[in-house]
């Protein structure tokens, strides 16, 4: 599962500093970790102050029921969403919902079974980061980004929806 | 019909950009083949037995004559001249080459026809009534709210990895032309008691594997809400239908599963946060939507007059006159008529048309019926703006060219998928069993006097043939490597939508034939006067058929 040293954020390539960790992580005094929802809550109280500073995110796997799991989400500065396999489309509802209803506004990241194919799609659904499996050659796929410029629908990045545009 | 304005333009230029790009990375060995896949089939390209398929969006049904010379080109510079009409409305190409598809889709662009998500685990085209807009019973015109569906589900960026494929269905009528019951969602037009339009909301209709007959999850949705509530449905669908088998994906399975009622709460609590605000739809855009498909400019005609001319000159031509009981629909305008253009003469795949036949369907089309046409799902052409004063013309242009046979509504206007000639699915081939049937009974008398009777052929249980809804349904299976037929009967796909028994062990391909005459002569033998294939069915129903069918 990809945690690459280079990702795309907000239409630029930058160093990743994040590591994904998994639920059995038992150090959590390093900084820069990526914990899963049930480490996260676990160690709540302790990690609060973190999260708040940015110094620890929360991974969320891509089928995530954000309906019953979603505990202090909008306190954190990154929340990485983890897709299983690129045709597993979970995760664009997923990373919506966190955006228009759980109110994050922090760095929402795909990581995993994504395609640069797709990275429209997810920056429309909210996304700003990419962590991209290692086969992709992510200076190609930033321009993927700009594949689309304009959209139907209400999208996170433009919630008018054209019919409301159109002159 | 809807006009592209420079938005639509834009999107679909950048769709074709994408795909061009798509498709080279593919060829260059760059894009994996499981990565390209789904990516070709929402841009229409699958991959069949033999090459390569295109299939093409005709958006519920709407095709204009620059369309249809436009596609006429394309078959002869990119395919073998012929092109082939789908049960869901659209048209395929069955030899072009991959690296061609791009710039295929740049000649459809120009005419403001694209090929997005006609594949691929996502919202497809919307169909409808092939008589929206003049049928006599309908009462509200489907096509303005289809296009607000079409341009709400195209790149819709939630929407474009669902568990599985998706359909959605719209009528205004009661007469059910659209099988909105056995679509993903059918959505059927109303007025409410206040005189306000909205949708009634059915869900989890479906053929296929496990065919069901879907279930209304709401009564009245305002026609503002069209689009949240739609968003809300496919949400609910997106993150808990089934991932883990593609044959229990469907939103139909997940509706089963949970129940109705539970599904249906799920929507309603979904649509609660979705409701308001920038979703709704305006009163202008719907005002938009519905100026495209404003009455054309039809001439004062009285009706009793034009039609007494018809009677005169079909008094004296038996072949006219068989036409007109056959290939003609009402129409709510005085002195109108909707011709059916049939696509299914003896001896040719139903739904295939040729390069040539698409160029004089937009010339007839451009002289009688205000430069339109209408794909139907069951595999033919209307022309629905015709003055009863051209029909005799347009009968004998029609029958130079090959589209007046006089079979609409019978059992040899059969709706059949392309079947294992060419398709890399089915089991079985199902063209040559349409051509027997077809050849066996050719004698019109006896298909007139047996009356409407749809019989629908797939060539495997993915139903594209819908056999699960024809009177007679004929099923294509694969026992130890060769090819038998599964007969089922008292489907029905209309507003009194039912699925059809099985009539038992499936029949060896020459066996169709005769077992096809035996049901037959059991509806002959029982049916009271005046009455129709599938209300015999309904009242004696299987046993007397079966009976017959395996006497020995």
């Amino acid at each position: 599962m990809p945690n690459n040293t280079s990702i795309i954020k907000d239409g630029k390539i930058v160093n990743n500093q994040w590591q994904i960790v998994d639920e059995n992580h038992s150090d959590l005094s390093q900084d820069y970790l990526l914990l899963p929802y049930s480490l996260w809550i676990a160690n709540k109280d302790n990690l609060s102050q973190r999260v708040s500073e940015g110094k620890i995110g929360l991974l969320l796997e891509g089928e995530h029921n954000l309906q019953e799991q979603n505990d202090g989400l909008a306190s954190f500065t990154l929340v990485t969403i983890r897709f299983p396999g690129f045709m597993d489309g979970r995760g664009f509802s997923v990373g919506r919902l966190l955006r228009e209803r759980y109110n994050f506004t922090g760095d929402l990241r795909a990581s995993g079974g994504v395609i640069r194919d797709q990275l429209c799609y997810l920056q429309r659904c909210g996304f700003s980061s990419f962590d991209l499996n290692d086969d992709i050659n992510i200076e190609a796929a930033l321009a993927s980004l700009s594949d689309f410029s304009e959209g139907y629908q209400i999208s996170v990045d433009l919630p008018t929806p054209l019919f409301r545009r159109r002159a | 019909m809807y006009q592209y304005d420079p938005y639509d333009h834009q999107i679909i230029t950048q769709r074709i950009a994408q795909f061009r790009g798509q498709t080279e990375r593919f060829l260059s060995g760059e894009l994996k083949a499981e990565e390209f896949l789904p990516l070709r089939l929402q841009n229409g390209l699958y991959v069949q037995r033999l090459a390569p398929m295109l299939r093409i969006n005709v958006p519920y049904g709407m095709i204009n004559s620059t369309q249809l010379r436009r596609l006429a080109r394309i078959t002869r510079d990119y395919d073998k001249g012929y092109a082939h009409i789908t049960t869901r409305q659209n048209i395929q190409l069955n030899w072009p080459d991959l690296a061609d598809v791009p710039d295929i889709l740049a000649e459809l662009a120009e005419v403001e026809m694209h090929a997005t998500q006609s594949s691929g685990n996502c919202i497809r085209n919307t169909t409808s009534d092939q008589l929206a807009g003049i049928a006599v019973e309908e009462e509200i015109d489907p096509r303005p709210y289809c296009e607000i569906i079409r341009q709400w589900s195209t790149l819709h960026p939630e929407f474009a990895f669902l568990p599985r494929k998706f359909k959605i269905a719209v009528t205004g009528s009661n007469s059910d032309r659209a099988a909105i019951n056995v679509h993903d969602i059918g959505l059927r037009v109303i007025k409410n008691e206040h005189g306000e339009i909205g949708f009634r909301v059915i869900v989890g209709g479906g053929l296929g594997r496990t065919p069901v007959i879907g279930s209304l999850v709401r009564e009245f949705l305002p026609e503002k809400d069209l689009l949240s509530y739609l968003d809300a449905i496919l949400r609910v669908y997106n993150l808990l239908g089934r991932r883990d088998n593609k044959y229990k994906a469907r939103i139909k399975i997940l509706v089963k599963a949970m129940g109705v009622e539970k599904f249906a709460q799920l929507v309603e609590e979904e649509w609660a946060h979705l409701s308001d605000g920038e979703a709704v739809l305006t009163q202008e855009e719907i005002e938009r939507c519905k100026n495209f498909f404003s009455a054309p400019s039809y001439a004062t005609i009285d009706d009793n007059a034009a039609q007494a001319a018809v009677n005169t000159i079909a008094a004296d031509n038996i072949a006219f006159e068989k036409w007109l009981s056959r290939n003609l629909c009402g129409h709510k305008i005085p002195g109108y008529a909707a011709v059916v253009l049939a696509l299914k003469p003896t001896g040719v795949a139903p739904g295939d048309v040729t390069d040539r036949q698409l160029d004089i369907i937009a010339d007839l089309a451009d002289k009688y019926s205000f430069g339109e046409a209408r794909t139907t799902h069951d595999q033919n052409i209307v022309l629905a703006e015709v003055k009863k004063s051209d029909l005799f013309i347009l009968w004998q242009e029609a029958k130079a060219a090959g589209f007046a046979t006089p079979n609409i509504g019978t059992l040899t206007d059969v709706i059949c998928c392309p079947g294992g000639d060419f398709c890399s699915l089915a089991n079985a081939k199902s063209i040559p069993i349409a051509e027997a049937i077809q050849r066996r009974f050719d004698d019109m008398d006896y298909v007139y006097d047996l009356g409407n009777i749809d019989l629908n052929i797939s060539g495997c249980m993915n139903a594209c043939g819908h056999h699960h809804v024809g009177h007679i349904g004929i099923l294509g299976v694969d026992k130890k490597g060769r090819e038998f037929y599964q007969i089922q009967l008292g489907g029905d796909s209309s507003e009194n939508t039912a699925l059809g028994k099985v009539l038992g062990p499936a029949f060896g391909e020459s066996e169709i034939p005769d077992v096809i005459a035996s049901i037959l002569n059991v509806f002959v033998e029982n049916r009271h006067e005046g009455e129709q294939f599938v209300e015999t069915y309904n009242r004696i129903g299987l046993a007397p058929y079966k009976e017959r069918a395996y006497a020995k």
